[in-house]
């Protein structure tokens, strides 16, 4: 008899997934490298063809990668806090992904130069070895080399305050963080 | 290797085909090139809303393409493959859910129904097939086969 | 002052859907008859200012009125006129307003057919078709307004989206939301049943030609979005199970069962719980594909701008609506079970079958879109659920269905012989397991088991359609002729026979060529040869593009000119391919234009697709098999006493036998 109301059931328990469904956010990966090692990679820097970045010049600090590319709009917004961040003491390398270096150079002379230095990634080596899918992308990595957070779009003062100091902190001991340490 | 046979069976039945025009040589090698049409169709393209990367004009699919292309050309197999995307992308980029327990329900939820169905149509057809066959209204049959 | 006057219109369809959602219940609750009869004139007041409100929005995009946001967001000074009028329906708000005009439409339909009902009945069914129309009209003026000013006005517009601007984007939205919104009819047939209380054979008499004529929409309209996503896109896909495709395509596997399942209980007074449930069931589908499209719950190329906030609204519309009717449905329907017997073998066995398998494709596919949803909901983790597993678990019910279908049509009421079946289908059933089995060797070279498979199940159900046809015509000429029913029948069947053969036939042969290409070279796909003969540079109304041309050629002779191009649309920057496509019966070939890949090469796609074109042919066929059974003269007879005097034996009148 009580089966009759099965049908009912259903939509119920439904609606209740729908409802946390709404608060979800579908199309967001999380990153499945956090905790993870830095990968190895060699590319050759954006600046001066002949020199190269590697993982071992993000290691031994605390850092930033972060993903850019002329091509996106977001990374135009977030490219004056960068700026800021990197007078402040905060190194940050970049990752110039799927451009044209002399677009890139550029950009980097008219709105400055945030990063120690840029990889230059045209065909996404690195890019896809990060998991990166979409730009502005940043990297908090460890002083071991660890990937400690990744942030999707742009770096806003909000975030830097509300996700990374508070890791970074974590990571340091204590704030104001020593970035540059021993070896 | 059964995998991929099944694969190519059960694609081939209904799956749509489709494809953004590739950049890269096609294998001389068939099972190569087999390999590699069939893994670009089972790869999530990260950033398109819901499209393969062998279906996207986006640059991360073209890059992805391309790394598939490349490992395939290596000799990697499927699995080692696709492992090296879910461990970068994670489990998004994978069209095809990999079978782990939070997914068993998914794979067996099918089987299920086809197993409650049987048992339904058992149990009406126990209770009507005792029923009297005549109707209180008569309808002309205008079904009626000859 | 139009738009104003739109949003109006809109309001006053709100006004009167509210009246005639609850007048007429409250009417047929206490027997009030002039309460009962407000539901005809409210129905056709709705009609009249949802076609106003409609025709307002509509006027304004001729108009290039661009102070209403909705149009400077969708249309441009340049977009042809075709298009501008398809883009009254191309966005968010536009197309909620084009789903209250359909619905306004099937509600006068409902209305004026009433004579032929008993009026208690009718202002239920009407007054379900209000509470229905009271909730779309509500959202859209709460969430989705289309008739929203824009301060200043834009000096041009944003222009429709250029993958819509095509013939068949017209086509489709309407066909596809006059099903979509069409299954609310019998839903409303059956929500009346269960609030009256008790359900005659004339209920599943009545309901069945609205819920063919709707089922029959949903047909076109699914078959033009796959085949104008094979045209527009150009890459030859047609399916790609899709959370919106999906969300259209499970209400049509719902409608097909409850079309079969209205004919077990027109007929024998029995499945009646099965109609009502799979009624309510197409329409909250419906619904629930709305709320997937439009909140934002799920990632597709087909959604539209999503809104947490409309998905909120459309969720308590979902829960209210065909929660209610659940309910109702839980506390009425054991007073819908009728005694009526069948044995094993009989029409009520494999229609029992036919919607037990229906129910479990549909679950399937439900199960597979929204399972990515609940997975992260439980805080398990973000993963995709696609063809791959849509593609095994669709043809795990329906194959079975399919095979079934073939001796299920010729079986005949209550019970009879197996041996009568094996008698009449034996050769057909030996012909197609033969032909399905040696054809793909013979005409393609190479085979697998499901290739196999599929061609026998095609070939088998489109022999057993014709079946009968042929045998009234000529071994069996004694007998009356067939009835518009039975043909509607015979070429329903016949169009999923075709679909099958289609489907099957294109997935497992078709020849797919990537090339990088320079003007005078050859290329050779399939039996065709292609001659690169050059590249020229043209112009369209809002649009610039690069064409080449290709010569398809076979055994040295010239079979057409192919012209694909490569279009970019000047408003929104828009590059999109436009496939050159040699379409037949037999086959399609296609050529589509990639990148220029530098030093004068381009990189272009060949294809070609044996039996492609069955796949829509099967659809239209199917279409027009609902066309016939809806038409048919059973239904366009006036309301007939039971015939009591029929369960004595009396001979049953030749007359009556339509």
């Amino acid at each position: 008899m009580w089966r009759y109301a099965v049908p009912l059931v259903i939509l119920g328990v439904l609606a209740a997934f729908f409802l946390r469904g709404l608060e979800l956010r579908p199309g967001y990966i999380p990153s499945p490298l956090i905790g993870e090692q830095l990968p190895e990679f060699e590319l050759p820097s954006l600046t001066d063809p002949a020199a190269s970045v590697t993982a071992d010049n993000l290691r031994g600090q605390v850092s930033l990668l972060n993903v850019w590319g002329t091509w996106c709009i977001e990374c135009r917004h977030e490219h004056g806090f960068l700026v800021e961040l990197a007078e402040s003491g905060v190194p940050i390398y970049g990752l110039n992904w799927q451009d044209k270096r002399e677009d890139a150079l550029y950009w980097l002379s008219t709105l400055g130069n945030p990063y120690v230095a840029s990889a230059f990634d045209p065909q996404g080596v690195l890019a896809v070895d990060l998991g990166v899918y979409a730009a502005p992308e940043t990297f908090l990595i460890g002083r071991d080399g660890k990937i400690l957070h990744k942030h999707i779009s742009p770096l806003t003062p909000e975030v830097w305050r509300r996700d990374f100091l508070p890791l970074i902190a974590e990571e340091c001991g204590s704030l104001p963080c020593p970035l540059v340490g021993p070896e | 290797m059964i995998r991929a046979a099944l694969l190519g069976l059960f694609l081939g039945l209904f799956g749509g085909v489709a494809a953004a025009v590739d950049a890269n040589e096609p294998f001389d090698d068939p099972v190569l090139n087999e390999r590699y049409q069939s893994l670009i169709r089972e790869i999530r393209c990260p950033k398109c809303q819901n499209e393969t990367i062998a279906d996207s004009n986006a640059p991360i699919a073209a890059d992805l393409r391309r790394q598939v292309h490349q490992r395939v050309a290596a000799g990697q197999t499927e699995e080692q493959i696709v492992e090296f995307l879910r461990s970068r992308y994670g489990d998004f980029v994978l069209y095809r859910p990999q079978v782990k327990p939070s997914t068993w329900a998914l794979w067996a939820g099918p089987f299920v129904f086809l197993g409650i169905g049987a048992l339904v149509f058992w149990r009406v057809l126990a209770g009507r097939a005792s029923q009297p066959l005549d109707d209180d209204e008569a309808v002309p049959d205008e079904d009626a086969a000859t | 002052m139009m738009p104003e006057l739109g949003q109006l219109a809109l309001v006053l369809v709100l006004c009167l859907g509210l009246v005639q959602a609850t007048l007429p219940l409250a009417g047929a609750a206490l027997g009030r008859a002039e309460w009962m009869a407000l539901a005809r004139p409210t129905a056709a007041g709705q009609f009249v200012f949802a076609a106003l409100a409609f025709g307002i929005l509509a006027h304004a995009f001729l108009t290039n009125d661009f102070s209403v946001q909705y149009v400077a967001l969708n249309s441009n000074t340049e977009l042809p006129t075709f298009y501008k009028f398809a883009a009254v329906w191309g966005g968010h708000e536009g197309s909620l307003l084009f789903w209250i005009t359909v619905l306004a439409i099937w509600t006068l339909a409902v209305a004026w057919s009433a004579r032929a009902y008993p009026p208690e009945f009718t202002s239920r069914v009407l007054a379900v078709l209000g509470i229905v129309s009271v909730g779309v009209t509500s959202f859209t003026l709460l969430t989705s307004n289309p008739f929203l000013r824009l301060t200043p006005p834009a000096f041009d517009g944003n222009d429709l989206n250029p993958l819509l601007q095509d013939p068949a984007m017209v086509l489709h939205p309407p066909m596809l939301y006059i099903g979509y919104v069409g299954t609310s009819v019998p839903f409303a047939f059956a929500v009346a049943a269960l609030l009256t209380g008790r359900l005659n054979r004339d209920w599943a008499r009545w309901a069945r030609p609205w819920t063919i004529v709707a089922w029959l929409f949903l047909t076109l309209g699914i078959a033009l979005g796959s085949w104008w996503a094979y045209y527009e896109l150009g890459w030859g896909g047609w399916w790609f199970w899709d959370p919106v495709e999906n969300a259209s395509f499970m209400p049509w596997l719902i409608g097909t069962a409850l079309i079969h399942s209205l004919a077990v209980t027109e007929r024998r007074g029995i499945f009646k719980s099965w109609s009502v449930l799979l009624a309510i069931a197409a329409f909250s589908l419906s619904l629930l594909g709305t709320f997937l499209v439009r909140s934002g719950v799920l990632v597709s190329v087909h959604a539209f701008a999503s809104d947490p906030t409309r998905g909120l609204y459309i969720l308590m519309l979902l829960a209210v609506i065909s929660g209610g009717a659940l309910m109702l449905y839980a506390l009425r329907a054991r007073y819908l079970e009728a005694e009526g017997g069948f044995k094993l073998v009989s029409r009520e066995s494999f229609l029992l079958a036919n919607n037990i398998l229906l129910v479990i494709a549909t679950g399937a596919v439900l199960f597979g879109t929204l399972y990515p949803m609940v997975h992260d909901a439980l805080g398990l983790g973000v993963i995709s659920v696609g063809p791959p597993y849509f593609n095994l678990m669709f043809v795990l019910p329906m194959l079975p269905l399919v095979l079934l279908l073939g001796i299920g049509m010729h079986a005949v009421w209550k019970s009879m012989a197996a041996a009568v079946l094996w008698k009449r289908l034996k050769w057909l059933a030996v012909g197609a397991l033969v032909a399905g089995g040696a054809l793909p060797w013979v005409l393609f070279g190479t085979t697998s088991i499901m290739t196999m498979l599929g061609v026998i199940a095609g070939l088998w159900v489109c022999a057993a359609s014709l079946l009968d046809p042929v045998r009234r015509y000529t071994v069996a000429r004694h007998l009356p002729p067939l009835t518009r029913a039975q043909w509607g029948m015979a070429l329903a069947h016949l169009g999923v026979g075709l679909f099958v053969l289609g489907a099957t036939v294109t997935s497992a042969y078709t020849v797919e060529r990537d090339f990088s290409t320079r003007p005078g070279e050859t290329l050779r796909a399939g039996d065709y040869e292609f001659v690169f003969v050059g590249l020229r540079e043209v112009a369209g109304p809002n649009y610039d593009g690069i064409e080449a041309e290709f010569e398809l050629r076979r055994d040295g002779e010239l079979v057409a000119t192919m012209r694909p191009q490569q279009r970019t649309y000047r408003v929104q920057q828009q590059t999109l391919p436009e496939a050159a496509i040699l379409s037949g019966l037999h086959r399609d070939v296609l050529v589509t234009l990639g990148e220029s890949l530098g030093a004068g090469a381009w990189s272009v796609r060949l294809q070609v697709k044996p039996l492609v074109r069955f796949i829509w042919l099967g659809a239209v066929v199917m279409a027009l098999g609902g066309l016939l059974a809806a038409t048919d003269r059973r239904y366009r007879q006036p309301v007939r006493e039971p015939a009591r005097a029929k369960a004595a034996g009396a001979p049953v009148p030749a007359e009556q036998r339509s």
